[in-house]
């Protein structure tokens, strides 16, 4: 690796990438060179962050034309003629520079019925849940989900349909269908059946490829598709 | 753009053609082994309420499946508003149906109706 790094990042001022010569390390995550960038080179650039260790979902950005969590991205992994192009997350409108508005994706949370509906009170006693029943097994696939919006980011079926929920909220969505202590099931099988619901996903994979914590949004939409249609039929819930 | 409608009409459909098209692929390979000839394919066909209601059914379920799919492509592709999917979608529907239908009715029974 060479002593500097050539690195293009996406400004909101300009509608243009602006060129940074940046001191190579041995071991520089992408968010190390933004932050390296904004300390040094220029304050005004602006970018999200917080807890710089994969816990957060925060920092997501396109590197190389990719989304990736830029805290957990090593540079050596991702270098491409020792140059890197850095901009802001694909199909989220930007606010500045590298920060997107993420209200978009966290409204379709809330349309996919993302909150989970509890049917018991406190004085209820704990119901047991084994962890190996076929519900509990398929919810928690989709469980470690850190809300980065990556998969949103890499999702064609969100760049060609404004209204479609994306995979993270789906993938939230197939994680409550299958609790068995949730009460609102019908109403998220509703809410993922309509114009935006899972029938819009391509099955492309995107999300699944690039999901930093190894999920596959891609196989909650398909279980989705499964129940919707057991629901169109009347056939019941499992 | 789809709804649950939408997309359990293009499933069934799919389900439909499977079968459908595997018929006429070995039809196909069958009906050329001594040369194509026009006259041995309507020998074949005229008359047969088999033929009828297997091409009948065919080209309902190509015309169904082919309108919803286009819908989507023309949606992602243009960013067309509903009011105009809608009727786009009926217009390739109709289109695909009554050419097909056309050539289901030209094949099995135009010769027997005269």
């Amino acid at each position: 690796m060479s002593q500097e790094l050539s690195v293009s990042v996406w400004r909101s001022e300009t509608n243009a990438f602006q060129e940074f010569a940046v001191p190579a390390q041995d071991n520089q995550t992408i968010l190390d060179v933004v932050s390296w960038i904004q300390a040094n080179s220029d304050p005004t650039l602006s970018y999200r962050f917080a807890c710089r260790v994969g816990m957060c979902g925060s920092c997501a950005m396109m590197v190389n034309g990719e989304p990736r969590w830029t805290c957990r991205t090593h540079v050596k992994k991702v270098l491409k003629s020792n140059s890197l192009q850095i901009a802001p997350l694909r199909n989220l409108p930007v606010v500045k520079d590298l920060a997107t508005d993420m209200e978009p994706f966290f409204d379709k949370w809330v349309e996919a019925k993302g909150v989970f509906q509890g049917t018991k009170t406190r004085h209820d006693a704990i119901e047991p849940i084994l962890p190996d029943t076929a519900e509990r097994v398929a919810a928690s696939t989709a469980i470690e989900c850190i809300n980065c919006a990556v998969c949103y980011a890499a999702c064609d079926s969100v760049s060609g349909n404004a209204d479609y929920l994306g995979p993270a909220a789906l993938n939230r969505a197939w994680s409550l269908v299958n609790d068995v202590r949730d009460g609102a099931y019908e109403e998220r099988i509703e809410a993922v059946s309509g114009t935006g619901g899972c029938h819009n996903c391509h099955s492309q994979g995107g999300c699944a490829k690039y999901c930093p914590n190894d999920l596959n949004p891609s196989a909650s939409i398909a279980g989705l598709k499964r129940k919707t249609t057991r629901n169109w039929f009347g056939w019941g819930r499992s | 753009m789809l709804t649950t409608r939408l997309y359990m009409l293009q499933r069934l459909t799919a389900l439909i053609m499977a079968p459908l098209v595997l018929g006429h692929l070995a039809v196909m390979i069958y009906a050329v082994q001594g040369g194509l000839d026009a006259a041995e394919i309507l020998g074949r066909t005229q008359g047969s309420v088999l033929w009828m209601l297997f091409y009948g059914a065919f080209v309902a379920a190509v015309a169904t499946h082919a309108a919803i799919g286009v819908r989507v492509v023309a949606f992602e592709t243009f960013g067309l508003s509903k009011s105009v999917l809608t009727p786009l979608t009926w217009l390739i529907f109709i289109l695909l149906l009554s050419l097909g239908l056309r050539a289901v009715y030209a094949v099995t029974l135009s010769g027997v109706l005269g």
